[in-house]
């Protein structure tokens, strides 16, 4: 079959941007080889890893196993979208004080899996951290520096958007679990 | 990299767009819910649709309530109906499945990791295409080898000289909504039906679902414990590899309901990650009958009917002599996973 391209209008770190891309591409194709946003890794390519973690509307998602075309309508956060003019998110500041990296592939993905855990609960424990990280692999570290650099987050200032841009504050849109009476 | 083949995407805004859809493009079309099994099994070239049908923006096929509850105050005695685009985390988490179905929130919580969880749905989780080894591999992989039945070739590589596919129904849920004997309410463009999940399932590992190509599952419905009972319970254990992300090994739920003293009166236990269908183990309630969940010798009978019946098979890894022996082990956790979450 032939390719059918379509335009998207995607709202990737804040901005609204309008790409053409293959209908079979994958959001993390698209964010990689048309919008050059390359922190989101490309791992594994079957969301076994978590390497290609981004934010859809504040929630992580693994965007190797996204259709770009289904990003349509969500804000998707990458892990350049962290840094905002007002400087690093304080993630990528404790996962480097804490020296939570070797090669660093897993690294992004680790920081915005964490970051979307931090904004769902800005004083989450050892335990809760390690829960929401476990879809995320590091093949080098062993863990136990990654799960430090987020707790030294959690101390550092409740955590919470120091740093992070305004659209990872949650919307309405945002709330869990849906209306109850809402199936029909 | 694993790269998709071109297809065609298409994004139904309600289920009467999405069942149109499926009635003109029927076997050439593809749905992805959450994508967290499809999408992988594109890649491997399991799949070669011409047009893939995304339904996340079908909010109506979202939501977790109680329907048609009305002599009990609280609505215990409802239906509870959840829409096929709910979330495993919106499961895992919710008042009402945690007090009516404490099970279906354990076993949702035991699907793959979190980050799978947030995208994959429940709707996805039943529909979930059976597992093998030997298939879920790469294109290239499947092709060094020569295929097999399932997908593009003639042999089975678990059965020597097998006529039929044998890869194993994999999905947590379902393992728990046939204890709890859940019904499946599926809509298409001819109209609707509801299904016990017990009959959704077929021997088949190539397509295990009674599914028509034109048909859409739109809600899972799980029946309100009978009016007698003095206590409903349900739990789930699962044997994997790892406690994050791993395919179940061994699937293994439970489901009773005690009379007024206590005494069990009814009780179902299903094993699966076996064969294409989760299996109701015959002659559990018989045996249960009358006595007490927290008596391991009746707990140890029960999980010695189950071993019994349960021949695994290569096409899951992990020995299988091992994985049977582990029966009446995760049958004991199963009981001990409902005894901590009990309703009434
Ligand atoms: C790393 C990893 C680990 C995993 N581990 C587990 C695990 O431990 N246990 C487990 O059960 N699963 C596991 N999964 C698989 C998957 O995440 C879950 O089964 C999930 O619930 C699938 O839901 P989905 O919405 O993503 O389905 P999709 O992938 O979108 O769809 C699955 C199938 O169902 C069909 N389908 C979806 N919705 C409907 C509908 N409404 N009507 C008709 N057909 C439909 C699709 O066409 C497709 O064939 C894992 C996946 C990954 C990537
Ligand atoms: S059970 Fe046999 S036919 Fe089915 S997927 Fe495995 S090897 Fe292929
Ligand atoms: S690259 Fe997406 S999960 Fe591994
Ligand atoms: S630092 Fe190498 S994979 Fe995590």
């Amino acid at each position: 079959m032939t390719a059918v391209t379509h335009l998207l209008r995607l709202d990737v770190n804040g901005s609204t941007v309008d790409v053409a891309a293959p209908a079979h591409w994958t959001l993390l194709e698209v964010l990689r080889y048309r919008l050059a946003l390359t922190g989101s890794k490309q791992g594994c390519d079957k969301g076994d890893c978590g390497a290609c973690t981004v934010l859809f509307d504040g929630k992580a998602r693994l965007a190797c196993i996204t259709l770009a075309a289904d990003a349509v309508g969500h804000r998707v956060t990458t892990i350049e979208g962290l840094v905002t003019p007002a400087g690093l998110d304080v993630l990528q500041r404790t996962f480097d004080e804490a020296g939570a990296l070797q090669c660093g592939f897993c690294q992004p993905g680790m920081i915005v899996a964490a970051r979307a855990c931090l904004d769902r609960k800005p004083d989450a424990t050892r335990a809760e951290i390690k829960e929401a990280l476990a879809s995320n692999l590091c093949r080098c570290t062993g863990y136990t520096k990654i799960f430090e650099a987020v707790e030294q987050a959690v101390r550092a200032g409740k955590a919470a958007h120091v740093g992070g841009p305004a659209s990872l504050l949650p919307s309405g849109d945002a709330t869990p679990a849906p209306a109850s009476g809402a199936a029909r | 990299m694993l790269r998709l083949e071109p297809f065609a995407f298409a994004r139904p805004g309600s289920v009467d767009e999405a069942v149109a859809l499926l009635a003109k493009h029927g076997r050439a079309a593809r749905l992805i819910a959450g994508g967290t099994d499809v999408m992988p099994n594109l890649k491997h070239g399991l799949y070669e649709p011409e047009v893939v049908i995304g339904l996340s923006a079908v909010a109506e096929l979202r939501g977790i309530a109680l329907e048609g509850g009305g002599a009990a105050a609280n609505g215990s005695d409802g239906e509870l109906v959840i829409g096929a685009m709910t979330t495993l985390a919106e499961v895992e988490s919710h008042p009402l499945v945690l007090a009516r179905a404490p099970g279906l929130a354990q076993a949702a919580r035991s699907v793959a990791g979190p980050t799978q969880r947030t995208m994959g749905t429940l709707g996805g989780n039943v529909c979930l295409d059976t597992r093998c080894v030997w298939i879920n591999q790469s294109h290239f992989w499947r092709k060094s080898l020569g295929y097999c039945l399932k997908k593009d070739g003639t042999v089975c590589h678990v059965v020597q000289g097998g006529k039929s596919c044998v890869a194993a129904a994999s999905n947590d849920t379902a393992t728990l909504l046939c204890a709890l004997g859940a019904t499946l309410v599926i809509r298409s463009a001819r109209g609707v039906r509801a299904v016990a999940i017990r009959d959704f399932y077929k021997p088949d590992g190539a397509m295990n679902q009674r599914l028509e190509p034109d048909e859409l599952l739109t809600q899972i419905r799980v029946p309100a414990p009978r009016r007698s009972s003095g206590a409903s319970w349900s739990g789930y254990a699962k044997l994997r590899a790892r406690n994050s992300i791993d395919f179940p090994k061994l699937s293994i739920a439970v489901a009773w309901t005690t009379d007024r003293v206590g005494a069990i009166d009814d009780a179902t236990l299903v094993v699966s990650a076996i064969a294409a269908v989760p299996r109701v183990i015959a002659g559990i309630a018989d045996l249960a009958r009358g006595g007490r969940a927290d008596d391991p010798a009746l707990i140890a009978r029960l999980g010695e009917q189950a071993r019994k019946v349960t021949i695994p098979l290569t096409n899951i890894d992990g020995d299988t002599g091992w994985r049977r022996a582990m029966v009446p082990v995760f049958v004991k956790r199963a009981f001990a996973a409902a005894r901590m979450a009990t309703t009434g």
